[in-house]
């Protein structure tokens, strides 16, 4: 859930457009980058703005008692890398921005921040980090998205803590209560994002090993082992 | 089933449990609305800190019921869908005419002696 039309302060506004905007510009030309040297991304490049579409789509219902929706960001981030995803999600943002009145064009530079660079980037962290320590390549995709989905409303809850301090326990309290809202309630929808992050990456490891090997997610090695393991 | 669709199945089924199961639960019965939005919740919260803080800016566009907006919502999860599932099957498809394509290889000419 992003925050709504409005609801940040103009200078905080406008403070979170100006951080985002060299991230998306630099993701537009990451992205011509890709296309141009690798066409046949191109597919795959729709597939992953796709799978963003559909889940932030889906407001599910979650342990704490309210509804909310994972981002599909990293799935995207540890495909293409997370600058091209800084695209993408922005996208997504616009288009519920615009038409679903679903954060807003003034929160846009906000919600853009949260979830289409702060999310992507730690979840690609995370899971280059656990590819490095010898993890299976499943086990970092998981990780990868549920981190990437969790932190997206770690900062959104920031984000209001610091536009909104507390009058009596200042930004911690405010954390604190926009944290519960937030980021408790996207625990569980992080762990479905992480798996359905894998299931399209296993997916994708039967019917685009050749993307998946040019994009360095899968090695011959991997890709082997996999399929004896399958066979 | 293969290994492989079992595995896929079971992936969907956890995540259709974990949508499920607080619903079955009934984890939002101790909430005035049981099962609202979160953003809606933070426009509360900040309405209880900050009570006299209003919005500065509405939606250019907004649904105008809320069975429009599940519509918008419902066609965005569509057109998401629509793509993967293109995604896939372009992938299978072309799989499938390589496959074709080298078995054919394989077995010689078999195009000149189908013709013959």
């Amino acid at each position: 859930m992003h925050i709504a039309e409005g609801y940040l302060p103009p200078v905080h506004a406008a403070a979170w457009g100006v951080a985002s905007a060299p991230f998306v510009v630099h993701g537009v030309r990451a992205l011509t980058r890709e296309v141009r040297a690798n066409p046949e991304s191109t597919l795959l490049l729709g597939a992953s703005g796709a799978f963003t579409f559909v889940l932030s789509a889906l407001k599910l219902p979650s342990v704490t008692g309210s509804c909310s929706h994972p981002t599909g960001t990293g799935l995207g981030a540890i495909l293409f890398r997370p600058p091209i995803m800084a695209v993408l999600g922005t996208i997504t943002l616009l288009f519920q921005a615009l038409l679903l009145a679903h954060g807003g064009l003034t929160t846009l530079g906000a919600n853009v921040f949260s979830m289409a660079i702060v999310g992507p980037w730690a979840g690609y962290g995370t899971y280059v980090l656990l590819k490095r320590s010898g993890a299976p390549l499943m086990v970092g995709v998981f990780f990868g998205a549920f981190v990437a989905d969790l932190s997206t409303y770690c900062v959104t809850s920031v984000q209001l803590a610091v536009a909104f301090p507390d009058p009596g326990s200042g930004i911690a309290g405010s954390l604190a209560k926009f944290g519960s809202i937030f980021a408790v309630t996207q625990i569980p929808l992080a762990v479905s994002e992480g798996l359905l992050t894998v299931l399209v990456v296993r997916l994708l490891t039967q019917s685009s090993k050749g993307d998946l090997l040019r994009l360095g997610v899968l090695t011959r090695t991997e890709s082997k082992r996999r399929e004896e393991a399958a066979a | 089933m293969s290994r492989n669709a079992k595995i896929n199945t079971l992936l969907l089924a956890l995540v259709a449990a974990l949508a499920v199961l607080p619903l079955a639960l009934g984890l939002g019965d101790h909430k005035e609305e049981p099962f609202a939005g979160a953003d809606a919740e933070a426009e509360t919260a900040i309405t209880e800190i900050e009570p006299d803080y209003e919005p500065w800016f509405s939606p250019l566009y907004e649904p105008p019921s809320g069975e429009i907006e599940s519509a918008l919502f419902a066609l965005q999860a569509a057109l998401g869908a629509g793509v993967l599932a293109y995604y896939f099957g372009v992938r299978r498809g072309r799989r499938q005419g390589e496959e074709r394509a080298a078995a054919r290889a394989g077995s010689g000419s078999p195009a000149a002696d189908a013709d013959a």
